[in-house]
């Protein structure tokens, strides 16, 4: 049993001082996101069931390039943003939700990472 | 992990249905009863009122509930004319105040239970000491350093006019209580009643402590917690809106940083 006043209950570790970021950072990648995303996918579906070689070529295009490695970014870390805050509000184990939050943190990295990799390889070495 | 089962012992059961009486327009309240003595499940007692001989509202209802059909019946009324927020419960689905409710808006039975996700006390009743103390929390009052001034601390009329639909909450936690986000985080996310009268005081030109209020608002539980599902909006009863009132401090919040 945990006795505490209600004042220290709700003052609880106090203000962590921060949160603006997030919610601002996860609004400019929703903007950037919807921004890319034209120039992302109608190359993407023209390039769907062409030849490797023409596809390829495609993307070794600075244009398509570059936008397809910024929609990558915004995307993976736009998922990081998002999933975190679920995890916030709905995991309520300490341990379960550090281990999640560890892990979004690590994966969306990777799996962004991987993405623009990919793309700077078509673009630079294919 | 959030819970979306009840436990065993806070099941809603079948309750007693008290005898019809006469008349010729009689209305059902289905009202949940839970007494914490007793050590039973909640349950919901149906009780049949004639509108003809009743007053306009639930309040009215449930008041005549007590006095002629059941005095056990427990909830807190004060004003009955939607000022003091005693009677806040959810009618219908929807929480709101119970004085100001006409029972001619409800279709069918009326359902009535106490606000959601909070703690019981009995019957109708619900345990908002956290609510309060998150009140609290945000110190609502006028802070100032600059000297106290004869007369009194002024402010333009067009000042005055940025606290229309902030200053008139009073605070019957109908919002508070319908949001999930509050539902979920209650415990640390500070809900929009609270924020709301943040919010009052950050938009007060007589105040001089804005950037301290922001900075112990400034946290991804106490405000960042909202997620705009408007709910709060929905339910005032007093036609406010907590949630423009949140994304105006979000906007603060971000507008100190450029």
């Amino acid at each position: 049993m945990t006795m505490l006043t209600p004042r220290a209950r709700v003052r609880g570790l106090g203000s962590a001082k921060g949160g603006t970021e997030h919610w601002w950072t996860q609004r400019l990648s929703a903007i950037s996101l919807a921004v890319l995303a034209p120039f992302f996918f109608i190359p993407f579906a023209i390039a769907l069931g062409k030849p490797w070689v023409e596809v390829v070529s495609m993307y070794k295009h600075p244009f398509n390039a570059i936008v397809a490695a910024l929609f990558m970014l915004a995307v993976f870390h736009h998922m990081r943003l998002g999933l975190q805050v679920v995890i916030e509000d709905y995991i309520h184990a300490p341990a379960l939700r550090t281990g999640l939050l560890i892990a979004v943190k690590l994966g969306t990295l990777l799996l962004g990472f991987a993405a623009a990799f990919s793309i700077a390889m078509i673009a630079f070495t294919v | 992990m959030a819970k979306f089962t009840l436990p065993q012992n806070s099941q809603i059961v079948q309750g007693k249905t008290w005898p019809k009486g006469e008349g010729a327009n009689l209305k059902a309240f289905r009202i949940y009863r839970w007494n914490p003595e007793a050590g039973e499940n909640p349950r919901i007692d149906t009780y049949y009122i004639d509108t003809e001989d009743c007053g306009p509202m639930v309040l009215d209802a449930i008041i005549k509930i007590k006095n002629e059909i059941d005095p056990t019946l427990t909830f807190r009324r004060s004003c009955r004319e939607g000022i003091c927020g005693s009677c806040a419960m959810n009618i219908d689905g929807a929480n709101t105040l119970a004085c100001t409710m006409g029972i001619a808006e409800i279709e069918g039975d009326v359902r009535i239970y106490p606000l959601p996700h909070m703690p019981v006390v009995k019957d109708l009743v619900p345990d908002l000491t956290h609510f309060y103390a998150q009140h609290a929390s945000i110190e609502p009052w006028l802070k100032t350093d600059s000297p106290t001034p004869s007369t009194e601390w002024k402010q333009s009329t067009e000042q005055r006019e940025q606290l229309d639909g902030l200053y008139e909450c009073i605070l019957c936690a109908c919002c508070s209580t319908s949001c999930p986000s509050y539902w979920w985080n209650g415990d640390r996310y500070l809900g929009p009643a609270a924020l709301l009268q943040a919010y009052r005081w950050i938009a007060d030109s007589r105040d001089e402590a804005r950037g301290e209020r922001l900075d112990n608002l400034e946290d991804p539980f106490r405000l960042y917690r909202c997620h705009t599902i408007m709910n709060c909006t929905k339910a005032c009863p007093k036609g406010l809106n907590p949630a423009k009132a949140i994304g105006n401090i979000k906007r603060l919040m971000v507008e100190r940083q450029m």
